[in-house]
């Protein structure tokens, strides 16, 4: 049984006087603080901090962590997310002395393990995408993709070209158009066909001169592989243009294809996603990028660079790029998270790497073939490492919509899935099941949502039903957020 | 207003032409429909013209934002914002409540009365949501 104290706030178990620490006795003579610190300094008012013991301190963290669903916990089928198991092996390689407990201004002499190990961080990114030049800086796949669209602008302002379009399909993360404007370009949607890849005819008549990167999800976030991908390359370099791969979708295709070798010439991966880095518990994600040979002098500084000189082979930070763009974030980027990639890969190794895939896009296609019976999925019979089904039907029939069939499989313990994405499909459930799950949890899944179809339409609108909070308030806390505590917001 | 009476485009904008004649320099009204409203769920932002831009037939006119996604509002005409519905931003629920009344967008003085000939009558708009629907 759950007590309140997990959904309190921390200032609500406050009690004055009540306190976790201990402090000794002065060894020193006291003297009023005024004398020691000059009174414009001082703060006017107390910070009205809480004032809790230490029990309620842990018992407040510990029960709130007990209301997570973590792939830890809990299957997590959120498509797009790639929610895949974060193998605890990686924790502990990261958390290796050499790696913690080393500071970004020592000498590169002595950071010579962590700089190979970026080093050959971008080494295997490169291989994998079959791009030439990697950049491990970017702190973030949006992050990559707004690094990369920089690299692109300053790789036609270097040509002397003025381009100022970015074409995004309709089916496109929001991060790729939002990208696109944050580094100043104009963005263009291009349609999908109603079997859910690019329209070829649409792009056609959108394709001009004035079109610096055309972005692309391959498979695309309808969980589908652009057949066309090769085709649309060709078009966009026939104009001069630049394919940008969101490389969201990786866990798909590794060591199968390559983005090089299907047109890309720019792309990010996200190693929280494909390279079983921790979403955020780990620390902050980030967003590698690639590219090809002509765009390489344009990448951020400093590149991890390897040196031979009488056979003793050495690492260092190379800043001597003048034509780059600079740095887009400090240091090495969030190294954590590329050590982490970096063991999984190693882990792994090619023809691991190759089986993550197959086994993802089966793991899919296994749920894809028992979902589709009482959920349609409106893009077809087959699909890559995810799928999209579509609540409409259940919707217009009963008034049940996806939001109501996700929020009650919350109460059977399974993680949403995505919902309402992509835009291009109604009601949408979005489902990633990851090549980390067994088939018998597979089937008890899709055997749940069945259930889940069956109940009564006031039980669905109303779920969850065993959560501490049921549905908060999405209207009001988006235009009206309240995002800080103070006493007048006590009742 | 009267949905019935009211013009409509393929994205969902309605549009009201207040004066008789109808030509250019007439005054037009311009909102979304119910069934823009309905489909965009919960609505937690507008943002409205500026009053005196000049907007083309198919321009963005502004920006809604419900708790799915955000949308383009594309003006149905061509022509001079001279109004906008200042209070709407604070009063999102009337888009819901009176979508074709309380919840207008803004006003556009007419540039080119022809654009409106492209816009479909009530009945063709119910059958284009119909078909949106299945």
């Amino acid at each position: 049984m759950r007590n309140k104290h997990a959904t309190q706030l921390i200032y609500e178990l406050s009690q004055n006087g009540r306190k976790a620490v201990a402090l000794p006795q002065v060894d020193v003579p006291e003297r009023p603080v005024e004398e020691l610190i000059p009174e414009r300094f001082l703060a006017k008012k107390t910070l009205g901090l809480p004032q809790v013991a230490e029990p309620e301190i842990v018992r407040h963290y510990a029960n709130l962590s007990t209301l997570n669903m973590s792939v830890d916990t809990h299957f997590y089928p959120l498509g797009s997310c790639t929610m895949k198991y974060n193998p605890k092996r990686n924790e502990r390689l990261a958390s290796l002395r050499g790696i913690v407990d080393v500071h970004p201004y020592q000498s590169e002499r002595s950071l010579q393990g962590l700089l190979q190990i970026f080093f050959e961080l971008q080494e295997m990114l490169g291989e994998i995408s079959g791009l030439d030049a990697v950049s491990l800086q970017p702190a973030a796949g949006a992050h990559g993709e707004l690094t990369a669209l920089m690299v692109a602008a300053a790789y036609f302002r270097d040509l002397g070209e003025v381009r100022t379009t970015v074409l995004t399909p309709d089916s496109a993360h929001g991060t790729n158009p939002a990208s696109a404007r944050m580094c100043g370009f104009d963005t263009v949607t291009v349609k999908s066909t109603p079997a859910g890849f690019v329209d070829m005819e649409d792009l056609k008549s959108k394709l001009d001169d004035s079109v610096a990167v055309f972005m692309i999800t391959n498979p695309n976030t309808l969980g589908l592989f652009e057949r066309n991908v090769a085709e649309i390359a060709d078009q966009v370099h026939a104009r001069g243009g630049l394919i940008y791969l969101d490389g969201a979708n990786m866990n798909a295709i590794l060591g199968v294809t390559r983005p090089g070798d299907f047109g890309a010439d720019m792309m990010h991966f996200n190693p929280h996603k494909t390279f079983s880095g921790p979403h955020g518990g780990g620390g902050p994600g980030a967003g590698p990028i690639a590219v090809t040979s002509k765009l390489g002098a344009f990448l951020p500084v400093p590149r991890v660079r390897r040196e031979e000189a009488e056979g003793e082979c050495s690492y260092c930070l190379d800043w001597d790029q003048p034509q780059s763009i600079g740095r887009v974030r400090s240091f090495f980027g969030n190294s954590g998270v590329l050590v982490r990639a970096y063991c999984y890969l190693r882990t792994h190794g090619p023809d691991g790497l190759r089986e993550v895939s197959e086994n993802a896009v089966l793991n899919a296609n296994y749920l894809l073939s028992r979902v589709k019976h009482f959920l349609p999925v409106p893009q077809g019979d087959r699909c890559m490492h995810e799928f999209v089904a579509s609540a409409a039907q259940c919707k217009n029939e009963r008034g049940v919509s996806a939001m109501d069939l996700v929020k009650r499989l919350l109460d059977y313990g399974f993680h949403a899935p995505t919902v309402y994405f992509p835009l291009t499909v109604k009601e949408a459930v979005m489902i990633e099941p990851t090549e980390t799950e067994s088939k018998e949890m597979l089937d008890q899944f899709a055997e749940t949502l069945f259930r889940v179809l069956e109940e009564p339409d006031d039980l669905l609108h109303e779920a969850p039903h065993t959560t501490q909070i049921s549905r908060p308030d999405e209207v009001t806390a988006a235009r009206k957020p309240m995002l800080r505590w103070n006493p007048s917001t006590e009742e | 207003m009267k949905p019935e009476e009211l013009k409509y485009a393929k994205t969902h904008e309605w549009v009201h032409v207040d004066s008789a004649e109808g030509g250019n320099g007439s005054m037009a009204t311009v909102g979304i429909s119910a069934f823009a409203v309905e489909a965009l769920t919960d609505l937690v932002f507008l943002e409205l013209p500026e009053i005196g831009k000049q907007v083309a037939a198919g321009d963005s006119l502004g920006e809604v934002e419900s708790v799915k996604a955000v949308s383009d509002i594309y003006s149905p005409v061509t022509g001079e914002v001279v109004q906008v519905n200042e209070e709407l931003p604070e009063a999102l629920q009337w888009l819901g409540e009176d979508p074709y009344g309380r919840g207008w967008i803004a006003k556009i003085r007419l540039g080119d009365a022809s654009a409106l000939e492209n816009l479909m009558d009530h009945t063709a708009y119910s059958k284009l949501c119909a078909d949106e629907e299945s």
